[in-house]
Order: structure tokens, then sequence, then C-alpha cells
């Protein structure tokens, strides 16, 4: 049992210092912003709640936050049981594991910017494999105008560029299982699904938390890719909230609504990712 | 059962790799040829792409620039944290477990909310356009992140040993250096491979933090637009040279990584 020790805040310190400079400091100016009208530096007026009150009943943000939770699970939905199938079906020794685990990396370290460029070369109909093949099979396709087929580049690009993540931590927690389990379930006659379902499945439960909810956060916050690839269109189809806010914070310049908009986009997220958390834990008490 | 496995797998790895093959091919074809026609290699080969990025001061500079912010802030990042991830691992104090999520909450702040707090915040103590001021804005993420991945790694670790240092009269920090990181080094190895992979793929906050001098790559590749259109194959080129760093890191800790994690708690 961990032992009960109040100076362990003295090695905590450190982080709670760093954190407090770049968050806390950044978040009160936020806060500071959000009730106040800003002309410039010298001409304020305080305005109180009624930045939050418009951005409440803000038609467009309404229709950006609908479509970002639409995003972010059909995000999810696609990518931890496609990870899970990957991670499974990874060799488990030998030199296909560190020639895989790279090629699986691969995504994960390229620069977001590049990931958008990749995907927007790669489905042009004229100079890109994906998209003159798919005309060559005379599918009228175009990401630049029609807002289903640029709904799903963007789902495909974050489905290439993060299913690693998640095949990376399945892939680590089905390791550590040990062989001993198996050859029980193999004594008993378990089916492929059995194993999954007892043994696979209960250990990577841990992994699983961490991948949703990185996942979940990631996609939530998501705004270089979908910028670059088609820059929010065609329309608003591929608007996210982030590049919302920044539109509405560096484009119209409009600090006292943008502020309001951070701090309830925050808490969207924060809500969000405490019900994970704690649905996810509780049944790890229970289990 | 195993070809089945194998179909997946190899599937799978075609779908990553096909888009990084079609960087990598456009990156050594001249833009006439990339624009001209669709070709699966390149007819006339070339590495003048490459030669602008390796001959061009701000296109070095800017990749020296990144690895600069991005090794300083996985240096800044395991400097903290692992202090921290042993308090959590080992102790109970007051308020850790609200702490601990805090913690985690920085992790879920868009960047995009910071953009202004952040720029004025770092122009107003004269940091604005330097490394370290990306270095230390990207804490905002990795740190939290390392705090939860090695506070696992350290759960593994049985306490028998940390008593046993202490018997044999080991004071703490010399305990803490000498055997407990080498006996958790795999999971150093993981977390600055988490570190270094999302440091090294922000744009927003480093775009914003930075202008001429501290420049780094991935703002430099958003500005290849020229009035003859976008030079699609410098671009190309510079998202390979970007993708290099990445390969060399998961190669060293390839081992660690899979390793690694069965270790820990996760």
């Amino acid at each position: 049992m961990k032992v009960h020790n109040n100076k362990a805040w003295w090695l905590v310190l450190p982080v709670v210092a760093l954190v407090a400079f770049s968050a806390i400091v950044p978040m009160m100016t936020v806060v500071n912003y959000s009730v106040q009208d800003i002309f410039d530096p010298s001409t304020r007026y305080f305005v109180g709640t009624e930045w939050y009150r418009e951005i409440l009943r803000d038609e467009r943000l309404h229709n950006a936050l609908l479509r970002q939770f639409a995003y972010s699970f059909s995000v999810l939905a696609i990518e931890i049981p496609l990870g899970i199938i990957v991670a499974l079906s990874m060799p488990r020794r030998g030199l296909g594991v560190p020639i895989c685990l790279i090629l699986l990396s691969l995504p994960l370290l390229i620069p977001w910017n590049v990931v958008g460029t990749i995907w927007q070369i790669i489905g042009r109909g004229d100079i890109g494999l994906y998209g003159r093949l798919l005309h060559d099979l005379g599918i009228d396709y175009n990401y630049a105008s029609n807002p289903a087929d640029a709904w799903v580049t963007v789902l495909i690009m974050d489905v290439w560029h993060w299913t690693s993540l998640v095949a990376l931590l399945c892939y680590s927690g089905l390791r550590s299982i040990p062989d001993v389990y198996y050859q029980a379930a193999r004594i008993d006659r378990a089916s492929h699904w059995a194993v999954f379902r007892y043994i696979q499945l209960p250990k990577l439960k841990n992994v699983l938390l961490i991948a949703v909810m990185l996942r979940f956060m990631d996609s939530f916050m998501i705004y270089t890719e979908p910028f670059v690839l088609t820059g929010g269109g065609p329309g608003t189809t591929t608007t996210f909230l982030s590049q919302t806010l920044t539109q509405m914070a560096v484009g119209q310049f409009d600090l006292g609504r943008a502020a309001a908009f951070s701090l309830i986009y925050f808490l969207i997220i924060l809500l969000v990712t405490w019900l994970f958390y704690t649905a996810m834990t509780h049944a790890d008490d229970k289990g | 059962m195993r070809t089945r496995k194998l179909l997946v797998l190899i599937a799978y790895m075609l779908f990553v790799l096909v888009p990084i093959y079609w960087l990598i091919n456009m990156s050594l074809k001249t833009n006439r040829e990339i624009l001209g026609t669709l070709s699966l290699w390149p007819v006339e080969p070339t590495l003048a792409n490459y030669r602008v990025i390796f001959t061009d001061p701000t296109w070095y500079m800017s990749y020296l620039n990144s690895l600069s912010f991005v090794s300083m802030n996985m240096v800044i990042s395991l400097a903290v944290a692992l202090p921290a991830a042993y308090a959590f691992s080992r102790y109970r104090f007051l308020g850790d477990k609200h702490m601990f999520f805090w913690l985690l909450t920085n992790r879920m702040a868009p960047p995009a909310v910071f953009l202004l707090p952040f720029f004025q915040l770092y122009s107003s103590i004269g940091l604005f356009d330097t490394p370290i001021a990306v270095a230390l804005a990207h804490c905002l993420f990795n740190v939290p992140l390392a705090v939860w991945i090695l506070e696992g790694f350290m759960s593994g670790v049985p306490k028998e040993i940390d008593e046993t240092a202490y018997i044999d009269g080991y004071s703490f920090p010399r305990f803490f250096l000498r055997i407990f990181i080498p006996m958790i080094r795999p999971g150093i190895g993981v977390t600055a491979f988490f570190c270094f992979m999302f440091s090294w793929v922000e744009l927003l906050l480093a775009r914003t933090l930075t202008s001429v001098d501290a420049k780094p790559i991935v703002a430099q590749m958003t500005r290849t637009v020229s009035a003859s259109g976008i030079d699609w194959g410098v671009l190309a080129a510079a998202g390979v040279v970007a993708l290099l760093p990445g390969v060399a890191v998961i190669y060293f800790v390839r081992n660690h990584v899979a390793k690694g994690f069965a270790l820990g708690r996760v």
C-alpha cells in the first residue's frame, strides 16, 4: 500500500510551478478577456456575462459543435476497433516486431500540416493517386467542392494518421499478457472469440482508457489537418471548433467573444473526458 | 487464422505506407512532372528539391530551430515529470487524486484557446521568437502526458527496492538517480518518444510564438506558396526531411516501446 506522506508535495512542486506558469496564468488572461469589451489596450469595458449569453445562443457555434461531436465519435468508432484488430494481427516475436513498430509509428511522426498536405495531394483528381484512381473508376469525387467527399476525406485522413497510436498502445497491452494464459486457453479449447473476450480485452482495459481519452481530446481539438486539407470547406462542412475559435480570435480579433467561447469549449472537453474517465475507472473497480 | 492475420496486417501497412510513398515519390520529381503527369515513380529523378532545403539557410535553420525546441521540451518535461511521477506512484498525500486529474486537464486544453494569452505572456517576458518559448508552451500538453506514462512505469517497480536502498543508507537523491532511474529506463524512452512526437508535429503554437529567428520547420513549410503557385516538390522534400528525426527516435526506442509498455501498468 502507498504510504501517507505530505512531503511528497515537494516532488510535485516543480510540475505545479511549470504548469501554473504555462496554464493558469494564460487561463486567467482568457477569463479576464471574457468579461470585457476590448477596443484597444486602454479602452475596455466590463460587460459581465454578455459574451457568454451571446455564445450560447450563436447558431453558427451550435452547428460547429454538432459537427465536432459527429466527427469525434466517428473517429472513435473507427479507430478503436481498427486499432485493436491491427494490434491483434501483429507478430508477437521475431524480426517482424521492430519493423511493424517503426512502420506503424511513421504517420504519428509526420508534422500535422504535412499530413494535411499529403492528403491534399493524393486526393486531387489530376495529380493525386487516390483521386485519379476514383476518377478512373467513374466516381465523381472532389473533396474541394462536394461536402460529403470532404467529410469522408478528413475522416480517412484522421484514421490514417492516428489508428497507429491506438494499435501501438493496444499492442503494448497485449504484450503484458503472460504466455501461460494462452496455454491454459488452448487446453480448455477456448475459441478465438473467448480468448479475446476473457483474456485479451480485460488486459487491454487500461490502455484502451488512455487510447479513448487521447483520441477524444485530440480529435476534439483538431485544427491543422482539416485547415490545410479543405480550409474548413466547402462552406463550413469541415470547420470544427478550433478553427471557428481561431477565426474569431485571430481573424476577426473578437477577443471577448473568443475568450468566452474558449472557456465553454474547454469545459465541454473536460466534461466529456471526465465522463469517460469515471465510466472506465468505475468499470475497473467493479471488475 | 495465421494467414488472415497476415492479410489484415499487410492491408493496413499498405494503407499507411502508400501516402508516405507518394510523398517520397513527389519529393524526387520536378514540379513540371508533378503537375504534368501522374507517374507511379519519378521518370526523371532529381535531388534539386533536397538541394534547396540543405543550401537555403531559411530552410535548414528552421529545421535546427525545430530540433532545438523539441529537445529542450523533452529535457524539461522529463526533469519535472520524473519526481512528480515518483510521488504519485509511491505516496498518498493531500489532494493527490485531484492533483493528478488537474494535471490531465491541461492535456485537454485546446491549443487554440491559448494562442493569444501565450503570445502576450511570452512577449511580455521577452521570450517571444526564441526556441525556449515554444519548448515551455509545449510543456502544457507534454508534462501531463509524461507524468501519466512515467507513473505507470514506476508503479511496476516493486516498492521493496526503495526500502532496501534506504536500509543500505542511500539518500533519496542518490537512490533516485543511481538506482531508480536506470530501472525505469524503458519508461523514460517511451516518454521521451511521446514528448518528441507531440512537440515535433505541433504547428499552431509553434507558429504563433515565433516569427523570424526561431521559426520552426512546420511554419517554414506553410510558406512555400509563391507567385508561381505552391512549390510542391520542395514541400514534399521538406516533409520527407521532417520525417527523419522521428524515424531515428523510434529506431532507438523500438525495443523499449515494445518491452517498456509491457512492464508498466498500462
